[in-house]
């Protein structure tokens, strides 16, 4: 199916969001995920099947400043 | 000290702000009234000082307790060579004066915690976060919003940054995007990641841009949206965000009632 992820359309497999993350190689506790502009508890990560059309954003930590 | 319209020399200094409409005389002088507090004079830091300082803020608030480093001078540029081994507040203050003497600048030399976060931030309008660590932005977002002062957040690492503008109890804050910091040693710093240095300014002008239109009042603000910037593409996206039900500070529900301090989680990422 297509979806866009961080403003890029990309063809995934589907499942759920952490799935999709997992696929991606992207570690759940590093993330915040938003799924048509709706932030996700982590719980629901497991819970929430990606759509087709769905927009994904993946949000990273960024810390510096210095 | 506060613009004196009657003063020629005030006049003509803040002339391009004045001849703006959003701004103007009435303008120049909420910006000479303002307390603004900088949370860090480090890469961040230094931009939104010199930006606030030359726009006319009449108090900024400084804190920082590290000392310049032959390596910070590569992006935080209110530094200069001769400051290496001076507190960041003390060669920052003298760089802020140089530009504009009558900016009243005020050192904290120390390190944020949460037992003299609100006292410090108590005594401002407005505060900036350039701090380069996740335990130190958990706790000004939080002692802003016990504060009920707006912030402005600011991050950079590598080739990305990012700026949120927050308005306490009006807009979302950023536990309402990440509850609590990353565990430790798994989100790389600046000092191991590394980060170009003109990004710095790129985000920090963004910041002060921010605090001046919280100032006027004009504008719209940047909250409720993140702005990420990729200078790799050179690439600014805007991520809607929304004040989040389930937040621990902000929610309905909050399970934080009172400032904590998360263990720092230093240096470590994994190589």
């Amino acid at each position: 199916m297509r979806v866009t992820i961080n403003g890029k359309a990309e063809e995934i497999t589907g499942g759920t969001v952490l799935e999709v993350l997992k696929a991606k190689d992207v570690e759940p506790q590093m993330v915040a995920v938003e799924v048509n502009s709706k932030m996700l508890e982590r719980h629901e990560l497991g819970l929430t099947r990606i759509k087709d059309g769905d927009s994904i954003e993946l949000l990273f930590y960024m810390g510096g400043g210095r | 000290m506060p613009f004196v319209p009657d003063s020629e020399e005030q006049v003509t200094r803040y002339s391009r702000h004045i001849l703006l409409p959003e701004v103007g005389g009435k303008g120049q002088k909420k910006i000479g009234q303002a307390r603004v507090l900088v949370i860090g004079a480090g890469g961040l830091g230094s931009p939104v000082a010199l930006y606030l300082a030359a726009a006319g803020v009449g108090t900024i608030g400084i804190i920082d307790s590290d000392v310049v480093d032959l390596s910070n001078l590569q992006r935080q540029v209110i530094h200069h060579t001769d400051d290496v081994g001076r507190p960041k507040v003390e060669s920052a203050k003298a760089k802020i004066q140089a530009l504009n003497p009558s900016v009243e600048v005020e050192t904290h030399y120390s390190r944020l915690t949460a037992d003299n976060a609100l006292d410090i931030i108590g005594g401002y309008d407005l505060v900036v976060d350039g701090v380069d660590n996740f335990p130190a932005k958990f706790l000004i977002n939080d002692a802003c919003f016990f504060a009920k002062k707006p912030l402005v957040h600011g991050g950079i690492l590598r080739f990305d940054g990012r700026v949120f503008t927050i308005l306490p109890g009006q807009s979302a804050c950023y536990r309402c995007v990440f509850k609590q910091p990353p565990p430790p040693g798994m989100v790389a710093s600046c000092q191991e990641a590394g980060v170009i240095g003109a990004l710095a300014g790129v985000i920090g002008t963004i910041q002060a841009t921010e605090v001046l239109k919280l100032i006027l009042g004009k504008g719209r603000p940047l909250t409720d949206r993140l702005l990420d910037y990729d200078a790799r593409l050179t690439r600014f996206r805007e991520i809607k965000i929304r004040k989040n039900p389930h937040c621990p500070l902000c929610g309905a529900h909050p399970e934080i009632t009172q400032l904590i301090e998360h263990e720092a989680e230093v240096c470590a990422v994994k190589p």
